[in-house]
């Protein structure tokens, strides 16, 4: 794998690879010294446009776990403020001999522009609302986690929310589909993309209809710029119809687990404490950020780089 | 990489019932050399070091029915010095739930070869802690070092060429010449 953009692109069976190595790199974090020389000599340079905590601390701990060097690039303290164009940033950055990027941005597709620019690999951490994959892989790898299984044949996986905003639903639904569960859409009218009926997913405007049903809740953030778009009439109201409220949760299936992936709007999408949730698996997802991280840049560095290359000198 | 080309045959150097005399002798010899083993732990090298560690530990308790011998298992492909050219295998993921610290740690694998996995192993457990002493048990010792590695038990001494295939299981070990 020379670049990881979008769930599509990577496809099904690397999906699956991704997550069997992940099982690998969990373990190696479970140890009492969690670091592995495997990407030594690498570096990895993060390069977010956008605000992040956990995706850019997460890809940042798992390039260390394997003994990569990592550059942060902070867009505040950048020539970006002189005026300097992403393409110059990039091949300012390639100059100094780096792997892979890992690029969050306001606009879609940027992770595919870039990629013309420099001859290191891609990792997308955030596109516009278009996507954002390791997001979807640390969802997918948290579910098989907790249901045992890799294959999703038979699970409902209801996604509640502003989907037309949001890149991790995009990436969500093509990596659950992919796996086998049936995806249902839960938001207002205002809040769905307008090309839906293109995808393989239901859609529904209440919760209340498909919460008893539902095997995995997955409530997405509410922007609460949002609200000024006038796409919803307050943030109140918003969480009563589409919110997680304690008397929702009780309809929910005992063995139903609930995922979000931060950050949460307490009051608005989740009215109860997730620490009251039996099954909450928000904690287990962040936890596993690390992991899934640490398989992506290793696949991308050692195994899709390297073995790659060696294959073309015949090494291999 | 490791299919047998058609043409070549391959050749058995020892019978099932060999490698498992082997492998109790070796259990012998750990007990011998560690007076008793009580201090000894077992680990693994995936994939091919790990039934014979399980087969080490159930003879080594036959031996010492008063002891139990811990014993794990160690995932190497991080620790390569030619990593990449090795896919991780899916589930061959280390197992190490005891302390080693102050252990005497018998690594345990099918085939002594180049040493490289050898020295993957040694720096691989330092994240485990620092055994008193590592020790390695083989059942094919097929030469051809390129570190200064050496085993402790071996179950067999078998010359062999660079681009010969030795393949060990409970069933024997069979030695395949590839013609390259």
């Amino acid at each position: 794998m020379k670049h990881l953009r979008s769930i599509e692109e990577l496809g099904k069976e690397d999906l699956l690879r991704l997550l069997d190595s992940t099982d690998h790199m969990a373990e190696i974090n479970r140890r009492p010294i969690p670091k592995v020389p495997a990407l030594r000599g690498k570096t990895v340079v993060s390069l977010f446009f956008e605000d992040s905590t956990r995706t850019r601390l997460s890809f940042e701990t798992a390039a260390k776990r394997l003994s990569a060097e990592i550059m942060t690039f902070s867009v505040s303290t950048s020539s970006v403020n002189k005026g300097e164009s992403l393409r110059d940033t990039v091949e300012t950055i390639t100059d100094m001999g780096v792997h892979a990027f890992v690029v969050r941005h306001k606009s879609a597709g940027v992770p595919w522009q870039i990629a013309q620019w420099t001859n290191a690999s891609i990792i997308n951490a955030g596109d516009g609302a278009h996507q954002h994959p390791t997001q979807a892989l640390v969802d997918c790898y948290t579910v098989r986690e907790a249901i045992g299984r890799s294959s999703f044949e038979g699970l409902n996986v209801t996604i509640v929310g502003d989907i037309k905003h949001s890149r991790v639903a995009r990436s969500n639904i093509a990596a659950f589909t992919m796996l086998g569960a049936q995806v249902t859409l839960v938001a207002p009218p205002t809040l769905l993309p307008t090309h839906i009926a293109q995808w393989p997913v239901r859609v529904s405007h209440s919760l209340d209809d498909v919460i008893a049903s539902t095997d995995v809740l997955y409530m997405l953030r509410l922007q609460s710029e949002r609200m000024d778009q006038g796409l919803i009439p307050n943030l109140g109201e918003y969480g009563n119809r589409f919110g997680l409220t304690d008397q929702r949760a009780q309809r929910l299936q005992e063995s139903a687990v609930v995922m979000h992936p931060g950050p949460m709007n307490r009051g608005v999408e989740m009215h109860v404490d997730p620490a009251d949730l039996p099954n909450s698996l928000i904690h287990k997802q962040v936890a596993n950020g690390v992991s899934v991280r640490m398989a992506v840049l290793f696949d991308v560095l050692a195994r899709g780089g390297e073995l790659n290359s060696l294959k073309e000198e015949g090494v291999a | 990489m490791n299919q047998v080309p058609i043409g070549s045959s391959g050749k058995a150097v020892m019978s099932g019932p060999d490698v498992s005399r082997a492998i109790s002798r070796i259990a012998h010899e750990i007990v011998e050399r560690n007076q008793g083993a009580h201090n000894v732990v077992l680990v693994g090298l995936q994939r091919g070091g790990t039934w014979i560690a399980d087969l080490l530990a159930e003879r080594i308790a036959q031996i010492e029915p008063n002891l139990v011998v811990p014993n794990g298992s160690l995932d190497v492909s991080m620790h390569r010095d030619d990593i990449g050219l090795r896919p991780i295998v899916p589930g061959a993921i280390s197992e190490i739930s005891f302390d080693i610290n102050g252990a005497v740690v018998v690594l345990v694998d099918d085939v002594l070869y180049t040493g490289r996995t050898v020295r993957a192993a040694l720096e691989g457990l330092n994240n485990f802690g620092r055994p008193r002493a590592v020790q390695l048990a083989v059942i094919v010792d097929r030469g051809h070092r390129e570190l200064p590695i050496r085993p402790d038990f071996v179950g067999k001494n078998i010359p062999t060429q660079v681009s010969d295939e030795v393949d060990v299981s409970v069933d024997g070990v069979v030695v395949t010449a590839v013609e390259s």
